[in-house]
């Protein structure tokens, strides 16, 4: 048996049982896969988990200043109704000082709205600063108490162990007060 | 094991089982007269007592799950019913809950142990690996059954310790929402942790069945840490162990005992006791008090790790704590292989045994620090003006008491403030644990000299008896 095995080696020849083990792998192993696929993917967010994913919002009542949380998805979504200082302290900035560099004509679609999905992208708290009497950190925007994260007046990452700025979700405008999340 | 010399059992009902089933014949061997060193102390009680405590986990966690249900909507309610309507269901939600408590205690003590006596040295490596997987799927099953009461620790505990998959680079945001099966911890999450919280323990079982099963192979060592060489240095493990091993359980049981009586919820946290509520987090999180030195040391990093004056990171500092946290571990899997010193007990390695003795305070302070604010100041002083530091000595907010990475910044300013805070003993210490696993031991490896060993674990034992004289003259 081993002097066939060394005969064949030898040849280079591949024969009829090298290609049926080789042919058989392939065909179990993809067998396989296709066989776990369904379970992994049964982990996946389902259909209704994922028909959930749109709320629409009234701005009206929000004054300047002010900030509401909703929630969008199973997190909190801020919503943030920006004076004009803090839209003027979130443009201001130079880029250089940025961890996660991103303009704030880029975060907020309209000035005075800010609409983020209020998760620390540290590991996932959901900062302070929405009310009044909340801490609002360095920079005056949010605060995480979990590990000491400072956001900006644009929800950016400016101090603290997080690595992204607030993300911003989808969102559109379906008229001066009425927003549509997701 | 095989059935070729069987001893033949005088009962019947016994012998006709052991003839076509030899289990008694392999209890008799593996648990009647198995050799086991002589010279035991009590540090070797503590695997019969992890032994226990799983089954004690294991039968109050099936009595539990007949009450329990995994739904958002209903978990807290179901477990608050355990609690008030259920007969003695508070004590067996006690029993369970204490009991995950005492079983790392038991387990920390039989790693330490191992640590100790050098137990995971050769010929023992892949019983200690077994050991530390067992460790592993503890700590996923003790993490996921605390999510199970759903309340507010239990979510954002559940929430944090999920997000460290995020730090994954490319596809860490796909896992985190595999774990989850939507887009934040919720009723799917809860559903497969419970699935999984009754699996793990099952698991667990195989696992030391295998564990064990490398142990009968080896044969145990001892605190001497020299092998057994023949019949004078062992004892048949029944009577002799089984009597120690049960005067030990029953002591341990009995303080086990007095925690579920009488302090159910000391080394729990009250905020457990509010239902989870997904839009504030509760101001402190932390983990279970086993978890603590891990916890502190995934917080330590608070740095990227890249070329230094650029924007060039390798590692950010999320997956820089995450890789720490599981290298914590990964050091215990590999350390058979990083001290190979040839002599085993820390008995006869003095500076060993103060290193290890150092690393084990280390854990400890890396515990308290785990269960602090990440900010907190334990020490400052001010170079400079008094009045400007003064303002900063105020826990919880500490607006200037940057994360380590940042020093460099504050120290700029005018009046300079040094402090130790609380993520710089984290760091200390964490420093000190790699420290100890990578640099330390393979250098006492080659270079310490250790004490004379002796002869035999015979010898051990009389050299003892005769310094004991030697002592009370
Ligand atoms: C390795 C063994 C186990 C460990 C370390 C463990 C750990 C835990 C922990 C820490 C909790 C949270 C207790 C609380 O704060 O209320 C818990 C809850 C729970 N466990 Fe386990 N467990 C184990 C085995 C099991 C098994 C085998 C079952 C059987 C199904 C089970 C069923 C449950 C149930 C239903 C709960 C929720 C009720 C409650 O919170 O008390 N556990 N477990
Ligand atoms: S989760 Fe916000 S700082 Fe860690």
């Amino acid at each position: 048996m081993s002097a066939d095995t060394a005969k064949t080696k030898s040849t280079q020849e591949p024969t009829r049982r090298e290609f049926l083990n080789l042919t058989g792998a392939a065909f179990g192993a993809v067998g396989t896969a296709a066989v776990v696929w369904p379970f992994v993917s049964s982990l996946n967010p389902a259909a209704d988990t994922l028909a959930m994913s749109s709320t629409e919002v009234d701005l009206s009542p929000i004054e300047k200043g002010q900030s509401i949380t909703v929630m969008w998805r199973g997190k909190p979504v801020f919503i943030r109704h920006r004076t004009e200082a803090e839209i003027e302290d979130a443009r201001s900035v130079d880029m250089a000082v940025l961890r996660d560099k991103q303009d704030d004509k880029d975060r907020a679609q309209k000035p005075e709205w800010l609409v983020m999905v209020g998760v620390c992208t540290h590991l996932g708290c959901v900062p302070l600063g929405q009310k009044e009497t909340e801490s609002k950190g360095d920079f005056g925007g949010w605060f995480c108490p979990c590990h000491g994260s400072h956001y900006d007046t644009s929800g950016r990452i400016r101090k603290g162990p997080a690595p992204k700025n607030l993300a911003v979700p989808e969102y559109e405008f379906l008229s001066d007060t009425t927003v549509k999340i997701g | 094991m095989a059935g070729g010399q069987r001893e033949k059992f005088k009962n019947p009902a016994v012998e006709w089982i052991d003839s076509r089933l030899p289990v008694f014949t392999l209890m008799q061997k593996e648990y009647g007269v198995f050799p086991t060193p002589k010279n035991f102390n009590y540090f070797w009680n503590f695997g019969a007592i992890a032994m226990f405590m799983l089954v004690t986990m294991i039968v109050t966690g099936i009595t539990l799950a007949m009450q329990y249900t995994a739904d958002t909507a209903l978990a807290f309610d179901a477990t608050e019913r355990i609690m008030r309507d259920v007969n003695y269901g508070w004590l067996i939600r006690y029993i369970h809950m204490n009991g995950a408590s005492f079983f790392f205690i038991a387990v920390y003590t039989h790693i330490f142990r191992g640590m100790y006596y050098g137990s995971y040295k050769q010929p023992r490596e892949l019983l200690w690996i077994l050991g530390v997987v067992i460790f592993l799927l503890m700590m996923a099953t003790a993490f996921m059954g605390y999510v199970l009461p759903w309340g507010q620790m239990s979510y954002w505990g559940a929430t944090v310790i999920t997000n460290l998959f995020s730090a994954i680079p490319i596809v860490g945001d796909d896992i985190v929402t595999l774990l989850w099966g939507g887009f934040s911890v919720d009723n799917p999450t809860l559903k497969r942790f419970f699935a999984l919280h009754y699996l793990l323990p099952f698991v667990i079982c195989a696992v030391v069945f295998l564990h064990v099963w490398a142990l009968h192979v080896t044969g145990s060592n001892n605190p001497s840490g020299v092998e057994a060489k023949g019949k004078q240095d062992t004892l048949p493990f029944h009577p002799y162990y089984t009597m120690k091993d049960t005067f030990g359980l029953v002591v341990f049981i009995t303080i086990y005992a007095a925690f579920v009586f009488f302090l159910p919820n000391a080394l729990g946290h009250p905020d457990n006791y509010i239902p989870a509520n997904p839009l504030v987090t509760p101001a402190h999180i932390v983990p279970e008090w086993y978890f603590l030195p891990f916890y502190a040391i995934l917080r330590a990093i608070t740095f990227d790790i890249g070329i230094p004056f650029t924007d060039i990171v390798f590692i950010e500092a999320k997956l820089g704590g995450v890789l720490a946290m599981f290298g914590a571990i990964v050091m215990l899997l590999i350390m058979p292989w990083l001290d190979t010193h040839p002599v085993r007990s820390a008995r006869y390695r003095p500076q060993f045994k103060k290193l290890l003795l150092v690393f084990v305070f280390g854990v400890f302070v890396l515990g308290y620090a785990g269960s602090q604010p990440a900010d907190r100041v334990y020490w400052q002083t001010c170079i400079g003006s008094e009045a400007a530091c003064a303002v900063d000595d105020h826990h919880g907010e500490v607006a200037h008491a940057a994360p380590a990475g940042e020093d460099h910044a504050a120290e700029e300013k005018a009046p300079m403030v040094l402090k130790v805070d609380n993520t710089m003993l984290a760091q200390f210490f964490t420093v000190y644990y790699f420290l100890f696993f990578l640099v330390l031991l393979p250098l006492l490896s080659r270079k310490e000299v250790a004490l004379p060993i002796p002869e035999s674990i015979h010898q051990a034992v009389l050299d003892k008896k005769a310094a004991k004289a030697a002592d009370s003259k």
